[in-house]
């Protein structure tokens, strides 16, 4: 599995945050957040190699993984957009902005668009309800009272330069 | 201390208004100004209200709302060069503060902090009385401090309002090595954030109330197990935790009192079942967040098997209060069964979103009109789902029903966590019902049964409703499941899925009906044909 060419050195640093931390019960959580963040998602390869430095069965890794939303077992995009389909945002058009998202990029829910730029996911409440419908690029990305025509411009701004800052 | 104080709001609301770069900006053009001995600019929490950016000036006090850099500019140059007020960025305070027609008695116990301090100074925590209760809390007998708590007659502020006092007595009385407090921080109810504003705008406040359980139970070590997308929560706490630890507020021998005691942010990773207390004990362990069987309780076998006190965020923000101010001041706020204040969350079809700390007891048209200033754009308003999701949906003549831990029991209106969401006439039943429960079919663990297939089946058949293809059976089986699930499955969420589909239903049963018999949809926005499926959550 082709994770990338700097495959070794990411195990690495993934290893020596494991070594700080694994004598804290119960981290695989933590360790798991970690890994995500180094490589962006969790394939197989990760989740076994977890399990071996944890001394944890890869069964029980996999049900964790699995049971999250935050874990995801396939790629993302370079630019993870999440559309809040929680009620607060639903009610006020979030279903829209979806539709339009998804028309806009050409990509089915999850599923990366051909560039490696984004890829697009349903998320239940970002907590920012009084700014209804949300929209999170990223991890701190933030749009609140997006509307379908919006969409395109925040896509665009990922597009020229990556993030918008 | 500089003459001038700027207070910015920056909570994550503001931050999608752009409140970052506006206070880079504004330090930047008072340092050009060389007005950096004159002017402090800090940043705050929510000041509350998210039109544009909230930016106070003291000691005028005069409100400005932001949505530009030039707005920025025109404030330095006007007002702070040139002391002149720029009349058409102020915003009326009573645009801050709620209506006054209605009087909304307005009291800050938990919130009280929010806005007026920089989180991430301990100091500023300090000079608000900030540990003072820890430090009278230790020297008290940890038996009293339990006294105090349970007199005050605080309740969980999370949803279920078991009394925190008795929860602290039964895990203090339980003997073992090892003791743990656990916060409650995964607020994951769509509609609700005031967990996160408190986290945010004032981190110590639930840090020095977790040390004080963590005396009165004899625990030493507690953990703050937090939603993983809440990263400014996350940065401002751990922050806090530093500068405790380093004030020796927490660690060893606190304010040498020989009592120790140890504090972690734990991370959660999107579950919304994560929010039952004994699946968050498993997510803490590292496991997949599934409830357990119950009993046992937390208090007697909770984390790592250990006694556990378990509380929200809020149950918890209170604590120092009532340590500083007694019980029995406490218990005068709000209602005979319910004391103390509860933070209402606004969100929906309203003119002014937000939150807002009310006593016990307030009626949802208080909330609804007096800080919300009702529904937006003049539509009418067609229903209101109280406590979050798994709360009722209620119509509008129900509006003037008090809210507090009686109202369920008493009038069938759920407090819950206290969001209050409001829903106009362009919004049809049936859909809503269907997004309801797609988020539970979503969230729902997989470990029973009833809720598992319970979930799957009622969104089918809501599916097929607005789609125009369901039959009355369809309806009357959809009740069927709801109370079915409800009565066999294993935790509170597949418990509770009756009482939202349920409500909306016996409240909207001509609007069912309409679209079983009739195939019709009162706004029009079920269809029948090429109705795109809405099923966005897998």
């Amino acid at each position: 599995m082709a994770v990338c060419e700097r495959h070794e050195e990411l195990y690495e640093e993934l290893d020596s945050y494991i070594d700080q931390v694994k004598d804290k019960p119960g981290i695989l959580i933590g360790v798991l957040h970690k890994a995500q963040e180094i490589f962006g998602w969790l394939p197989q390869e990760v989740q076994e190699h977890v399990a071996e430095k944890l001394n944890l069965p890869v069964s029980e890794v996999y049900g964790v993984v699995t049971f999250y939303n935050h874990f995801s077992t396939k790629p993302k995009g370079k630019n993870e957009i999440k559309v809040c389909l929680g009620t607060a945002c639903y009610v006020k058009g979030a279903d829209r902005v979806m539709d339009r998202m998804l028309e806009e990029l050409g990509v089915q829910l999850e599923e990366v668009t051909p560039d490696g730029l984004f890829s697009v996911h349903a998320v239940r409440c970002l907590g920012a309800c009084s700014m209804a419908p949300v929209v999170l690029v990223g991890e701190k990305d933030f749009y609140g009272k997006v509307t379908p025509d919006m969409v395109t411009k925040i896509i665009s701004a990922y597009k020229r330069g990556g993030s918008h800052e | 201390m500089t003459p001038i104080t700027v207070l910015v709001s920056v909570d994550s609301n503001s931050i999608l208004l752009g409140a970052k770069e506006f206070v880079t900006y504004l330090r930047n053009l008072v340092a050009n100004y060389n007005m950096d001995s004159l002017v402090t600019v800090l940043e705050t929490v929510s000041l509350g209200s998210y039109n544009g950016v909230t930016v106070q000036v003291l000691p005028d006090d005069v409100y400005y709302s932001i949505k530009s850099k030039d707005d920025v500019r025109k404030i330095v140059e006007e007002h702070l060069l040139k002391g002149r007020q720029v009349w058409d960025l102020t915003i009326d305070k009573s645009s801050i503060k709620p209506a006054e027609k209605f009087e909304l008695k307005e009291i800050r116990i938990v919130t009280r902090n929010i806005g007026s301090i920089d989180p991430k100074n301990i100091d500023e925590y300090i000079a608000r009385d900030g540990y003072f209760a820890l430090s009278k809390a230790l020297k008290m007998k940890p038996e009293e401090v339990i006294k105090e708590v349970k007199d005050s007659g605080l309740k969980g502020r999370g949803g279920a309002g078991f009394p925190t006092g008795l929860k602290w007595e039964l895990t203090a009385k339980v003997q073992a090595d090892q003791k743990y407090v656990v916060c409650n921080a995964d607020e994951g109810e769509p509609g609700t954030f005031k967990d996160r504003l408190i986290m945010e705008g004032d981190p110590h406040s639930v840090i020095e109330a977790m040390t004080i359980a963590g005396y009165a139970v004899g625990a030493s070590k507690g953990y703050i197990y937090i939603r993983g997308e809440y990263y400014n929560s996350v940065e401002n706490l751990r922050k806090a935790i530093k500068d405790a630890y380093e004030y020796g507020f927490l660690g060893e021998d606190i304010l040498g009192s020989g009592f120790s005691f140890d504090l972690t942010v734990r991370l959660g990773a999107g579950a919304y079942v994560c929010g039952e207390e004994t699946a968050l004990l498993e997510s803490i362990e590292g496991k997949s967040g599934k409830p357990r069987l119950k009993p046992p309780y937390p208090p007697e076998n909770g984390l790592f098997g250990k006694p556990t006190v378990i509380n929200n965020v809020e149950t918890f923000a209170n604590v120092p209060q009532i340590i500083l101010n007694g019980a029995s001041w406490f218990k005068s706020i709000g209602t005979p069964n319910s004391a103390g204040t509860k933070v209402f969350c606004l969100a929906g079809d309203v003119n002014r979103r937000g939150m807002v700390e009310l006593p016990m007891g307030v009626t949802v048209r208080e909330v609804l009109y007096g800080f919300g200033g009702g529904v937006r754009g003049g539509r009418e308003l067609k229903m209101v789902q109280t406590g979050g999701l798994a709360g009722t949906f209620i119509g509008p003549d129900k509006l003037d029903t008090p809210l507090d831990y009686d109202s369920m029991r008493k009038y069938g209106v759920s407090l819950g966590s206290g969001v209050i969401l409001a829903i106009d006439s362009s919004h049809c039943a049936v859909d809503i019902a269907l997004n309801t429960m797609e988020f539970f079919r979503h969230e729902s663990c997989g470990k029973c049964t009833p809720c598992r297939e319970g979930t799957r089946l009622a969104c089918e058949i809501l599916e097929k409703m607005t789609k125009l293809e369901a039959t009355q059976e369809d309806l009357s089986y959809l009740e069927e499941i709801a109370s079915l699930t409800a009565d066999a499955s294993f935790c509170g969420l597949g418990q509770s899925i009756n009482v939202p589909l349920l409500s909306l239903i016996n409240n909207f049963r001509n609007e069912f009906l309409k679209h079983v018999n009739e195939k019709e949809c009162s706004v029009n926005l079920c269809k029948k044909p090429e109705k795109k499926a809405k099923a966005f959550i897998k």
